[in-house]
């Protein structure tokens, strides 16, 4: 049927007549659209058209409308037209298709690229106002929270915390464990064999000890806490957000920070300087082993070099910073979740953006630290 | 209404269809006939398994037993591209409407038209507007995205979607729950329009007394695993089986009966 002509035209007096022939449905609407849509140009002339549908097989809402459209083009040139012989079961289609008010289409056409393009950029500025002055109203939120559960200990959700602390912090452990033991061997292996050309092999410990304690040990597991449980949380909050699980908590006199925000946080304040610490234990096993195995620097002359290349100040910069990371991260996650709007993909592109800012703001602390750290002299 | 089944032709015929999740068997050997061209309401208790016949029926969920033939075609039996060809003839609405919640309301009518249809981008807008006002919206809710549509609205708009390559046969998961009775019972005017502008069959899973009473050709009632019964409101309600006669004859379903009868003797008396 395809490439047959749906229209059979034939000039009577100052008459066009017409006949619609074939099935006007879905499947040939193609076809069917490039014979209508040149049809009102080519007789711009013509006065009166008739159009015979008697002998169209089948007709379904795109032939209907494809029809209308022919109708609507012709009398916009000025030619009465009439349709004749259309089978009454299609009556009420026809019908239907005449009432469709195409004008509120037109009107949506506005602006061009570059006022959009200046106008996106804007909208992307704005937005990073937005998203920190989102973050500082959590904040305030988080320690008025707090302040309300001093007052009244017993209101504190310790079951929620509990089982966050499970999720960030236990289950995360074997995860850690293996990364940053690699992590250690790696920098062990990698100091070894550059240090080895100048003879310095046993400044190798002094190197992981450092580097480990003070600032891998601490960015790995942030990394990996903001890419686990970031991610987690914006997700969670963002899902019971779509499906007003929050709006719910709400009119039930609940408020969502106390109940569903500042648990996580704790968690993660709480479980990230322990991750942390086993992180670092794992780095610098790695490191001794592979001193060992790879360096020939056998374990008790390891550890008596670690003792004296750092100090317990070493040490507590890098447990220092882990609780004020964790907040970031919570923070952007929480912020993030309750961002979401109703769309599958909003909650993807909120999550994402958990994890993007969170794992960019921890490496920002990370600089401020080192230059609050230098300054004071630790 | 439909009294001659003898000559009407099936175009879904279920025998025997069982369904199962675990040791838990829900459907137990069902039967179902559905004629073209009528309103099939199909009711049974919550939890039943009125939707997983539906959802059986659809492919979306395996049976254990039994055929399903739509079109008169065995859907077992249908290579992958039979399949796609009949699924092209039926549109689904389901319960919650099922938009795609990241494309807007003309993208999302225009989602199956544009993979199946290849029709011009110019074409495409016209027939989104024109089903969006056969399901009695406009063209200003083209741009907006599902979520700032009312419940109301999403239906319609899911409604359009099904409709979107004209097919025939739609299924309708409780299409009225979640409305108002106003809006419940301008959506059954709306799927009665419909169905007899587009020529559609209907088969509507539903617990809508006030819709059985009023759009539905026939009504097929679905318990204990079974299609115990299907046929006209009448016969429905002329039913003794216990169930039946709580469910058409129990306080809240004379309410809805009783209006019905109100309103139509006076015009057939």
């Amino acid at each position: 049927m395809n490439g047959d002509s749906f229209l059979q035209e034939s000039m009577q007096g100052d008459r066009l007549a017409v006949t619609g022939v074939g099935a006007w449905t879905a499947a040939h609407a193609r076809a069917l659209d490039s014979q209508i849509s040149g049809f009102a140009r080519r007789h711009r002339g013509v006065k009166a058209i008739s159009i015979e549908m008697g002998r169209v097989e089948k007709l379904d809402t795109f032939g209907a409308w494809l029809l209308e459209k022919l109708v609507r083009e012709t009398e916009a040139n000025g030619a009465r037209t009439e349709v004749t012989g259309l089978k009454q079961d299609y009556g009420a289609l026809i019908k239907e298709m005449h009432q469709v008010d195409l004008d509120p289409l037109d009107e949506r056409r506005a602006g061009n690229s570059f006022t959009y393009a200046l106008s996106s950029i804007g909208e992307n500025i704005s937005s990073v106002g937005v998203s920190l002055s989102a973050m500082v109203n959590m904040l305030g939120a988080l320690v008025t929270a707090i302040l309300r559960e001093l007052t009244r200990p017993g209101s504190f959700r310790m079951t929620s915390l509990v089982h966050q602390l499970d999720m960030v912090a236990w289950r995360a452990v074997p995860i850690v464990l293996l990364i940053t033991f690699l992590i250690g061997c790696i920098i062990a292996q990698q100091g070894l064999f550059h240090f080895r050309k100048f003879g310095a092999d046993v400044y190798v410990v002094d190197m992981v000890g450092i580097l480990v304690l003070r600032e891998l040990g601490v960015l790995i597991v942030c990394i990996m806490v903001a890419g686990r449980s970031g991610s987690a949380y914006t997700a969670e909050l963002g899902s019971m957000k779509m499906r007003e699980e929050i709006d719910a908590l709400k009119t039930m006199g609940f408020d969502p920070t106390e109940v569903l925000i500042l648990p996580r946080i704790l968690a993660l304040i709480i479980g990230v300087p322990i991750l942390t610490f086993i992180g670092s234990m794992a780095a610098l096993y790695g490191g001794g082993l592979v001193c060992w195995l790879y360096g020939g620097i056998a374990p008790d002359i390891f550890l008596s070099r670690l003792k004296e290349a750092i100090a317990l100040n070493t040490f507590q910069v890098g447990m220092i910073k882990a609780p004020f990371m964790a907040l970031v991260i919570g923070v952007v996650a929480c912020v993030e979740g309750l961002k979401v709007k109703g769309s599958a993909e909003s909650l993807g592109r909120q999550t994402t953006a958990s994890v993007v800012e969170a794992i960019f703001l921890v490496i920002v602390m990370d600089g401020l630290f080192a230059i609050f750290f230098a300054s004071i002299g630790m | 209404m439909a009294a001659n089944n003898g000559k009407r032709e099936t175009i879904i015929e279920a025998r025997g269809v069982e369904v199962g999740f675990g040791d838990r068997l829900v459907l137990k050997g069902a039967d179902l006939d559905v004629y073209r061209g009528e309103i099939l309401g199909f009711v049974g208790g919550s939890g039943a398994g009125k939707s997983v016949l539906m959802r059986t029926i659809i492919g979306l969920i395996k049976k254990r037993a039994g055929t399903i033939k739509v079109f008169g075609q065995d859907l077992d039996q249908l290579s992958d591209e039979e399949r796609r060809a009949i699924e092209r003839r039926w549109g689904v609405l389901f319960q919650q409407g099922a938009l795609f919640s990241s494309l807007t309301v003309m993208e999302n009518l225009q989602f199956t038209v544009r993979e199946n249809l290849h029709l011009p981008q110019r074409l495409m807008n016209e027939l989104a507007v024109a089903k969006l006002e056969m399901v009695g919206l406009d063209a200003s809710v083209c741009n907006k995205y599902p979520s700032e549509l009312s419940g109301g609205m999403t239906k319609r708009v899911a409604l359009a979607r099904a409709l979107a390559l004209d097919p025939e046969i739609v299924f309708l998961d409780e299409p009225t729950s979640g409305l108002d009775p106003i809006g419940a019972g301008d959506f059954d005017t709306l799927i009665a329009t419909l169905q007899r502008v587009l020529g559609l069959t209907v088969y509507m899973v539903t617990h809508d007394l006030d819709s059985l009473s009023t759009v539905c050709d026939r009504i097929a009632v679905l318990f204990d695993g079974k299609v115990i019964a299907a046929g006209t409101m009448d016969a429905m309600l002329k039913s003794e089986q216990p169930w039946m006669k709580e469910y058409f004859r129990g306080k809240r379903a004379r309410a809805a009966i009783g209006a019905r009868e109100a309103a139509l003797s006076p015009g057939n008396g």
